[in-house]
């Protein structure tokens, strides 16, 4: 039994599962309402639901970065990619005569897909031609993409009204959100192109050691762009979301500190900042995580800025706990005297029960 | 890198490679100075360029304790909010009754103790300072909303006499007293980068981490001296920017510390570490400033050209430091 428990302890998704369970379990004792789900109109709905819906656009960024980060990278730019995608996709509806017609809505995706694959593309010919370090060529996208998401908007809010568009982030499907299926689905493909191929174990030697992948024969630097790409993609899939989930487009505040959210996802899942190995369930359940812990801090009437605060104590928490040096320093403690009662995560969970 | 250019050439080529990037800018702020003084009858006026330095003054201070960071190859992302914590404690505080001195001196100790609790995880623990800093700027900017979610205004007397003391004729060219202030933390932390031992370990860090363990320097010292020099900038920084409002808001600064980096890397300083000054710094700062002085004089560009001419030039500094063969990890 005892040997099951510390196999199972071990296990990489261990503490996400358990941070997001007693999340669930505080918030249950809290409002013991929460985890209930009710039908109407044939549509599920729910806290729990709301949290899935909302964090949709988290999963999506988070899968892109997952990628990049496994490189060894990071993208900065994704919340800037966001504002761009849905500013074009809002853009182009509200300028056709017809804003319900599925051509206008699929041509307005088209078009703020294309753009943001650009986009990726030109952060990823930064990192893997030029060779600057990945947070400063991203971090020039950020800068000016803001600019450019309120050059497209002209610096309005552009609301539009169309159906089609509102279902990527209100519609159901199967009595789910839709944005839940489309989350899932990019999950899927990612992991299946990933884990299926050999293109995920060659994602994680290019961040293992660049030049020694090179020499092996793999093609780091197509690697390289490729994940800038796709983490473009996702971020506009993302960008979508968002503005369909309000119906308007803001160039200043759609999907700002997504990125350090994402981040912050991608490293509660477990994959390493330095690149090298990749967990695309656990990128999801930090998102989850992260939602929840939103969703908590605000159905306790706290303010919504004063969650980053704990979103502080959790980044600090995580990182400390997958620090080999705080592991070391924490495994002498115990082999030696008695065990101390701060133990690393303790200060995580009391934090989010506050 | 400091090696001397011995090619035969013309006279400019022989320029030390690593003032290349500093001279750049400082051709570019002319540059720009130029088209807006041929443009603009009015930008010829001295004042405007002390407004430069009276809008700019808490992002100079800022970017002189990015730049301690960035010679080491670390980021702070944290100033941002420590500037916005520093002038919302302050701004608490003298509303809650507090006299003026003791809380300037609580406001400047908010700062360089998160930066040196910063600079203890990234040391201590080896963990990026991306990922330690991203923390901070968490935490401080949800103890800003802590306190409070609307601005709270200051009224004490010696913050509005700061903010109104006009040094020079007050109907003609004058500066506020944050410049002087400013002024004074960029020639202190020149000084320090220049002359003293810390300055020259923090070079030496920058350079290379593992030679510099090697030459027996004290590399963590160092270390988390220059996040804590990066948070005490934060606080002179938070203290200038509620002089220049009179007021503490939660989401004011919100985005600065792109600014920041911005500023130090148009300065030409290297983000990998090593190679930089903070003269650099001051010129960034100007360029930034000038190009919302040139927006604003124009009148018919809105400010988010702002955001897509700065991320411009970043790009072009960028690569321009790679052209000239400064070398990127």
């Amino acid at each position: 039994m005892n040997e099951r428990l510390r196999s199972m302890a071990s296990h990489r998704l261990f503490w996400p599962v358990a941070v997001l369970v007693v999340m669930l379990a505080v918030n249950t004792i809290y409002r013991p309402g929460f985890l209930a789900v009710e039908v109407n109109n044939g549509h599920l709905y729910g806290t729990p639901i709301d949290i899935l819906r909302l964090s949709a656009p988290l999963i999506l960024v988070g899968l892109g970065m997952t990628l990049v980060i496994s490189t060894g990278g990071i993208d900065l730019s994704v919340g800037s990619i966001c504002a761009i995608s849905g500013a074009i996709a809002c853009l182009h509806i509200s300028q056709a005569p017809d804003q319900n017609s599925l051509v206008t809505v699929f041509t307005a995706l088209a078009m703020a897909l294309g753009a943001a694959l650009v986009l990726g593309a030109w952060n990823g010919v930064l990192v893997s031609v030029i060779g600057i370090q990945p947070i400063i060529a991203t971090l020039i996208l950020m800068v000016a993409g803001r600019g450019l998401a309120q050059l497209v908007t002209e610096g309005q809010i552009i609301t539009i009204n169309s159906g089609p568009y509102r279902a990527l982030g209100l519609g159901h499907l199967l009595t789910l959100p839709l944005a839940i299926f489309i989350a899932l689905g990019a999950a899927l493909l990612i992991a299946a192109l990933t884990r299926r191929t050999a293109l995920g174990m060659i994602i994680e030697s290019v961040g293992g050691n660049r030049e020694a992948s090179r020499l092996a024969g793999i093609r780091s630097a197509r690697m390289v762009f490729l994940v800038y790409v796709v983490s473009a993609a996702c971020a506009a899939v993302a960008g979508f979301m968002m503005t369909a989930n309000v119906s308007s487009a803001d160039g200043n505040n759609a999907g700002l500190w997504v990125e350090l959210d994402a981040i912050l996802a991608v490293v509660i899942g477990g994959t390493s900042l330095a690149g090298g190995r990749f967990y695309l369930s656990g990128t999801i359940l930090g998102a989850l995580i992260i939602q929840t812990l939103t969703t908590t801090v605000y159905a306790m009437n706290i303010s919504p800025q004063t969650a980053l605060l704990f979103k502080a104590v959790v980044v600090i928490a995580v990182c400390l706990i997958q620090a080999p040096e705080f592991r070391a320093k924490l495994g002498r403690r115990r082999r030696g005297g008695p065990p101390s009662p701060s133990s690393a995560p303790q200060p995580q969970k009391e934090e989010v029960t506050a | 890198m400091s090696t001397t250019s011995l090619t035969t050439g013309p006279r400019w080529a022989r320029l030390p490679r690593r003032h290349v990037p500093v001279l750049v800018t400082l051709a570019l702020l002319l540059v720009m100075y130029g088209i807006g003084v041929s443009q603009y009858r009015a930008f010829s006026n001295v004042q405007v360029i002390f407004n430069v330095f009276i809008d700019n003054g808490f992002l100079l201070v800022v970017a002189v304790g990015m730049t301690f960071v960035i010679l080491t190859g670390g980021i702070d992302l944290s100033v941002g909010s420590v500037v916005a914590m520093t002038a919302m404690v302050s701004a608490w505080l003298l509303e809650s009754g507090l006299p003026a001195l003791p809380v300037l001196i609580i406001a400047l100790l908010i700062g360089p103790t998160l930066g040196f609790l910063m600079g203890c995880a990234i040391h201590f623990f080896d963990i990026q300072p991306f990922i330690v800093t991203l923390a901070g700027m968490f935490f401080a900017r949800g103890m800003c909303t802590f306190i409070s979610d609307s601005s709270i205004r200051i009224t004490d007397g010696f913050w509005t006499t700061m903010a109104q003391y006009r040094i020079g004729d007050p109907r003609g060219n004058f500066v506020s007293v944050s410049v002087l202030i400013a002024f004074a933390v960029v020639l202190i932390a020149a000084y320090v980068l220049a002359y003293t031992r810390l300055g020259r370990n923090v070079y030496a860090i920058g350079g290379n981490p593992q030679s510099a363990l090697l030459m027996g320097l004290p590399v963590g010292r160092t270390r988390i001296a220059v996040y804590t020099i990066s948070g005490l900038c934060s606080a002179i920084g938070g203290i200038l920017l509620s002089f220049y409002t009179l007021s503490g808001a939660p989401l004011i600064a919100v985005g600065m510390e792109l600014d920041v980096i911005a500023a130090v890397v148009i300065g030409g300083t290297v983000l990998t570490g090593g190679s930089g000054y903070v003269f650099g710094t001051v010129l960034g700062v100007l360029v930034l400033g000038v190009i919302q002085t040139l927006i604003t004089f124009d009148g018919s560009l809105n400010s988010w050209w702002t955001k897509i001419v700065i991320g411009g030039l970043l790009f072009a500094f960028i690569l321009f430091q790679r052209l000239i063969g400064i070398r990127y990890k």
